[in-house]
């Protein structure tokens, strides 16, 4: 484990380490809430919508967008979604839980040929469906991965 | 009564004298031996394993389970074998001792004629014997050590930790443990069992970071011939038991890091590789698919005692994949033969620890009457005398929860109630005292509560699919390796080959059918959530055992089976 990295995380206050971030321009969540929020297609209550909503009612299925989750979620309020396109030209990755209330969980824009890979954190309620849409060159793709949400306990 | 060491070879020994003609195919006559522990030499290396003996220091009684059933691929294939197909499939021969030690066949004669199994000052004995009989040994723990009596609970599994150092163990991994919290397991390693015992996790990882926790693996060289031991930890940990004991870490199977793993110990230069595993076995079975460069699998977690281990070919190559059982009731010898840098043959013996046979080790004997002293009173309370024979192990149920479910419906007042199905826990005979001690087999755990929750009928429908599918999803990866929830005074049916929210139907209280928006009051125990609480499950057992002081024999509360005809996890 690298303990200078985890002291060094822990000395720092969280309010300083954001304030650090945004201002090296790491972090401007008011001018990415401004700009380029796609509310129809978070705002969605269905899959289809939020599909349509990303522009990508009928994504192509595509083997080379590589999920990896858990199985089954050890906490369905922080999910651990990691997924990595191997589709040349990646431009967007949006991850889709098909049973949250407003499926579309995130979407990640990318550019100058920033590698496509991007991990983040779900809250899920029920088992689900983890999907993920590919915008490569104005096409889609998708892929798909089940993680279970259980009540836990009665174990071995 | 049972035989002492004497008496059991003499029979052994008359048996044979007479050839024995087996008319009864019960009938307890065991193919003799000369010296049931000899083993014949066989290649360079030999590993011991032993796994979810589940704290029990003294010789007990185990029943083996006669409901274990297989789904999708595995129907009909090991562990999911029962009584006479067990037999049957590992050409045991009936009567036999080990028919005895691997099923629950005649099981409360043949107990009553071969006696208790395992025991550390017995199991340390057979170790002693089997070590001097190879140059090239290592002793392996698969994990559930800690946990599973009254001392280990008492003392925070600190009398397991100075009996295996004593033991000889060499390596381990884990699941049970970490029901101490996270932090405990941490300082124990880092104190106790350092430059002793190395405490092996490939896949535990911090939550923040993926930092590994514990060491993935240890490179031992053995007569000559480099051993990776890969330890592989129970990869739903915080979920089948509580999140906040371990709320920095994340488990999962992770067969990607156990593959660059399994990779780097290779070009370390280890010739033969294995996993100390508490996956379970049928998802090391699935796992020894996926994974190559595993020479074997050393599995634990199901509890399953399976005579030989079952090979499964993958792009790589080979993998063995075994499982020892619980409750100290076997000790594993895998000997192999590496020739050339390259494994070269094999040869495996779940051998049953008959307590009998095996002349207890003085200083480990001497350790456990140290580490029960202050504890003797308390132990030996003697709560009731059971006129059946109590277990637990079984899909369903056992007689022993049966009792705890009777216990929890009259102390609590309860119209339905839940008990988890573990698959720990020792067996009583006929006649024999219940005491504390026998109690806290099966009950002694670090969330203990009971509880009492008012439930909808659409509530305890989801609890009861839920579960079902920890235990018959066919895809092993999502099956967490407990037993189906015991269920008192609510009837059902299972269905266990439909999938999740279609196994479970025909739920009945007092014949009625269930209505999924009444409430019912419920009672249960061992809650996973943070800030439950309640009165110790053992005592409100011990109250109504203390109550009735003889307890007649129970009768199991089972679901209607459908779908089960023939198969040959079902006795």
């Amino acid at each position: 484990m690298n303990e200078l990295r985890r002291a060094l995380l822990k000395g720092g206050t969280a309010a300083g380490t954001v304030a650090v971030a945004i201002a090296a321009g790491l972090m401007r969540p008011s001018q990415v809430l401004a700009a380029e929020w796609n509310k129809a297609a978070f705002d969605a209550k269905s899959v289809s919508d939020a599909l349509k909503g990303i522009g990508a009612a009928s994504p192509a299925d595509s083997k080379d967008i590589l999920i990896k989750a858990p199985d089954i979620a050890e906490n369905g309020a922080v999910v651990p979604v990691e997924v990595t396109s191997r589709i040349a030209g990646t431009q967007t990755i949006a991850i889709i839980a098909e049973k949250n209330p407003q499926p579309l969980a995130a979407s990640f824009d990318l550019s100058n040929g920033a590698e496509g890979y991007v991990h983040v954190r779900l809250k899920m309620g029920q088992s689900s469906n983890v999907k993920v849409v590919v915008n490569a060159g104005g096409k889609h793709y998708t892929a798909a991965k089940e993680v279970k949400v259980t009540i836990g306990g009665c174990g071995g | 009564m049972s035989l002492t060491r004497r008496e059991f070879l003499q029979i052994l020994a008359a048996a044979a004298a007479a050839g024995l003609p087996l008319t009864d195919k019960h009938a307890l006559a065991a193919k003799p031996e000369a010296g049931f522990y000899d083993l014949t030499r066989f290649g360079n290396l030999r590993l011991l394993h032993f796994t979810d003996c589940h704290a029990q220091l003294l010789p007990v009684y185990f029943r083996e389970p006669s409901v274990n059933i297989g789904v999708g691929g595995a129907v009909g294939r090991p562990p999911h074998l029962v009584g006479e197909a067990l037999l049957k499939a590992f050409r045991i021969r009936s009567g036999s001792p080990e028919a005895h030690a691997f099923t629950y066949l005649n099981f409360e004669k043949a107990a009553r004629t071969y006696g208790k199994v395992g025991g550390f000052a017995h199991l340390a004995t057979l170790v002693k014997q089997l070590r001097a009989g190879h140059p090239g040994t290592l002793l392996l723990d698969g994990g559930d050590t800690w946990q599973g009596s009254a001392t280990s609970l008492w003392t925070k599994g600190q009398d397991m930790v100075e009996a295996c150092k004593l033991l000889g163990v060499e390596a381990m991994t884990a699941h049970w443990e970490f029901t101490y919290g996270g932090e405990w397991v941490k300082q124990v390693v880092d104190t106790d069992l350092k430059g002793k015992v190395d405490f092996l996790a490939q896949n535990v990882k911090t939550t923040d970071f993926g930092d590994p926790v514990f060491a993935p693996y240890v490179l031992r060289e053995l007569n000559g011939v480099p051993v990776a031991i890969i330890g592989q930890a129970f990869p739903y940990t915080p979920i089948a038991n509580p999140r906040y004991m371990v709320p920095d870490w994340s488990f999962g199977i992770q067969d990607d890091n156990l593959q660059k793993i399994v990779n780097e110990v290779r070009a370390k230069g280890a010739q033969v590789v294995v996993l100390l595993s508490h996956n379970g076995m049928d998802v090391d079975l699935k796992l020894a698919t996926r994974v190559t460069g595993i020479d074997a699998i050393l599995g634990g977690h199901t509890h399953d005692g399976v005579p030989q281990p079952t090979l499964v070919k993958n792009a790589g190559g080979q993998t063995l994949v075994t499982n020892a059982g619980s409750n100290g009731k076997f000790l594993a010898v895998l000997d192999l033969e590496v020739r050339a840098g390259k494994l070269a043959g094999y040869r495996y013996r779940l051998l049953p620890v008959f307590s009998n046979l095996l002349a207890p080790d003085p200083a480990m004997a001497d350790l456990i009457r140290k580490v029960r002293a202050p504890f003797e009173d308390r132990l030996n309370e003697k709560l009731a005398v059971t006129e059946g024979l109590l277990y637990r192990r079984g899909n369903f149920n056992g007689t022993f929860d049966q009792l705890i479910l009777d216990a929890m419906l009259e102390v609590k007042g309860a119209q339905i109630a839940f008990s988890p199905g573990f698959r720990w826990g020792t067996t009583l005979l006929p006649g024999e005292a219940i005491t504390m001690e026998r109690l806290m087999d099966q009950t002694a755990i670090t969330y203990p509560y009971s509880t009492l929750n008012e439930l909808t009928g659409t509530q305890i429908k989801d609890i009861l699919e839920d579960v079902g599918d920890n235990l018959f999803n066919p895809d092993p990866y999502l099956q967490q390796g407990g037993d189906m929830v015991r269920v008192g005074g609510l009837t059902y049916t299972c269905s266990p080959f439909e999938t999740i929210g279609r196994r479970i139907s025909n739920m009945r209280l007092d014949g009625k059918p269930i209505d999924p928006d009444r409430k019912y009051k419920v009672a249960g125990w061992a809650p996973v959530a943070e800030g439950a609480s309640g009165e110790p499950i053992w005592e409100v057992v011990a109250r109504y055992l203390r109550d009735r002081k003889v307890i007649t024999p129970r009768k199991l509360n089972l679901p209607r089976l459908n779908g089960m005809r023939d198969n040959p996890g079902m006795a």
